[in-house]
């Protein structure tokens, strides 16, 4: 038996059924329909931004990686850059490139999702001639994706990645239990759902370990974590009790490395995780909860789970993240009601009136449904209208 | 109906305060959140927003319990009404 997030039987709330997504070429639908301008590395960002620049309706993913990487640090280059042209939020895809063969193993791939790709390699031709036939692309695509319209999608269709951040003791208390509570109420309905922060989750390593539907599953994140603990043991200088929790956390009120992981674990309400991912791997084992093995770093985790397919993000803050991300809609929600003001433009939604027990935990989770429809409908959210595009690779180790 | 401490799940020896601060002999009000009930307890200490009150006498080596799971030991005695924290408590983990 699994503890604190039973669904009770308060809420009357019916939940949607359906939301307005845009259907894709295999069966995808997502909430967004933007089109990409993807650079494969460093030195291909002015190309990628100029073409971006000339043409309306697209956007370009500058970044800082894509050079002489090798070996599972390259691999999770290739993985992120695939999965975030494949993602059903990308209507369509330029890839720019310096060099043709690393360009054309990305464009193979996204071509398999059926959707309009197309890549431009820089050697041999220079930035402007590729950034006027980048443009000519980008410009049909463009108005090709402009004529796509929202069509009625099953709420199976909703792909929800959840990591919270900026965490203090409302997060545990109220807004990482918002979240719970609501994947209580929409797994049953067929979603994928996504939960990270390896890092995290240390003090409730055990616990979570035991939340694997299957021995394979538990198993598999309990060589997981042990990785990530040995990395941890082989690089600090200490145990980390000196550093989890904070000296911030600490005077907010956290006692123990333990409590703030099991603050952290309320997002999963009491579901069970059907199968452990690598970082941006796409879940393969149809509808249900995933975890993926990702840093705890905001940015770096959200572009991770865009990359693995997820087309709508939920995010419990405390003290006030204020991350976006280019293609998946980041949803923030806080229970701190002094973050609720000060922060006003960055909060998607308000649950403070938890704390006063004016709203308790299952009407908290029905406005956060709310929020997450309208969101997938098309909404923006405050990251999105205040233009936060934060695109982050993770980098295993350095190049060569 | 205003809440002073809630308090997470039936099983948990320790509730969180939710307002400003609570003072030494208050009254105060603690929701459970798992089962919406109402339990009253009066404080010991004066305890500050966030920080955790225990709910019940607590020896030496017992396990404080938050969110129905272990979240450490005591490793000073505590009196139901105190405050829990640093000084008495640590983690199982290091």
């Amino acid at each position: 038996m699994f503890t604190t997030l039973k669904q009770r039987s308060g809420s009357n709330m019916e939940i949607p059924k359906s939301f307005l997504g845009y259907k894709r070429e295999n069966g995808r639908a997502g909430t967004r329909n933007h089109v990409i301008i993807l650079p494969v590395d460093d030195i291909s960002n002015a190309c990628a931004e100029a073409v971006a620049n000339n043409i309306k309706g697209t956007i370009a993913l500058p970044h800082s990686y894509g050079r002489l990487q090798f070996g599972a640090d390259l691999e999770l280059h290739f993985r992120t850059m695939i999965g975030t042209a494949k993602n059903p939020n990308v209507a369509a895809a330029i890839i720019i490139g310096i060099e043709p063969k690393w360009t054309k193993r990305i464009v193979d791939e996204v071509a398999k999702t059926g959707k309009p790709v197309e890549g431009f390699s820089i050697e041999g031709a220079g930035d402007i001639e590729t950034i006027m036939k980048a443009s000519k692309k980008a410009q049909e695509f463009s108005m090709w994706a402009s004529e796509k319209q929202r069509e009625e999608c099953p709420i199976s269709d909703l792909w929800i990645s959840v990591k919270c951040g900026e965490s203090d003791t409302t997060s545990g208390l109220a807004s990482n239990p918002t979240v719970g509570n609501l994947m209580d109420k929409l797994e049953p309905l067929g979603v994928h759902l996504c939960f990270g922060e390896t890092s995290e989750l240390t003090g409730a390593e055990t616990v979570c370990e035991k939340r694997g539907k299957t021995p394979e599953a538990q198993e598999k994140f309990k060589k997981t974590w042990n990785e990530y603990n040995d990395f941890i043991l082989k690089e600090a200088t200490d145990d980390l009790s000196e550093s989890q929790p904070t000296a911030g956390n600490i005077a907010g009120g956290l006692t123990t490395i333990e409590e703030k992981a099991f603050g952290n674990f309320q997002k999963i309400g009491s579901r069970q995780f059907v199968d452990v991912l690598t970082p941006a791997e796409e879940p393969q084992k149809g509808p249900g909860l995933y975890f993926m093995d990702t840093s705890s770093a905001a940015a770096e985790c959200v572009t991770l789970q865009a990359a693995g397919g997820f087309n709508i993000h939920l995010f419990p803050t405390g003290q006030g993240n204020i991350i976006g991300n280019p293609i998946e809609p980041v949803v923030k929600l806080t229970a701190n009601p002094l973050t609720a003001v000060s922060m006003k433009e960055h909060i998607d939604c308000d649950v403070s009136k938890i704390l006063s027990r004016e709203m308790n935990l299952d009407q908290a989770g029905d406005e956060l449904i709310k929020a997450t429809i309208r969101t997938a409908n098309g909404r923006l959210t405050c990251a999105e209208a205040l233009g936060h595009r934060e695109f982050v690779m993770t980098k295993l180790y350095r190049s060569a | 109906m205003a809440t002073d401490i809630i308090i997470h799940d039936e099983k948990d020896n320790v509730g969180v305060v939710v307002i400003e601060k609570i003072t030494p002999k208050q009254d105060c009000s603690c929701w459970i959140m798992e089962n919406d009930k109402t339990v009253n307890i009066q404080s010991e200490d004066e305890i500050p927003l966030g920080h955790k009150i225990a709910m019940s006498d607590l020896n030496e080596g017992d396990t404080i319990i938050k969110y129905g799971h272990d979240i450490g030991k005591v490793v000073k005695s505590i009196k139901k009404g105190e405050h829990v924290h640093v000084h008495n408590v640590k983690t199982k983990k290091w």
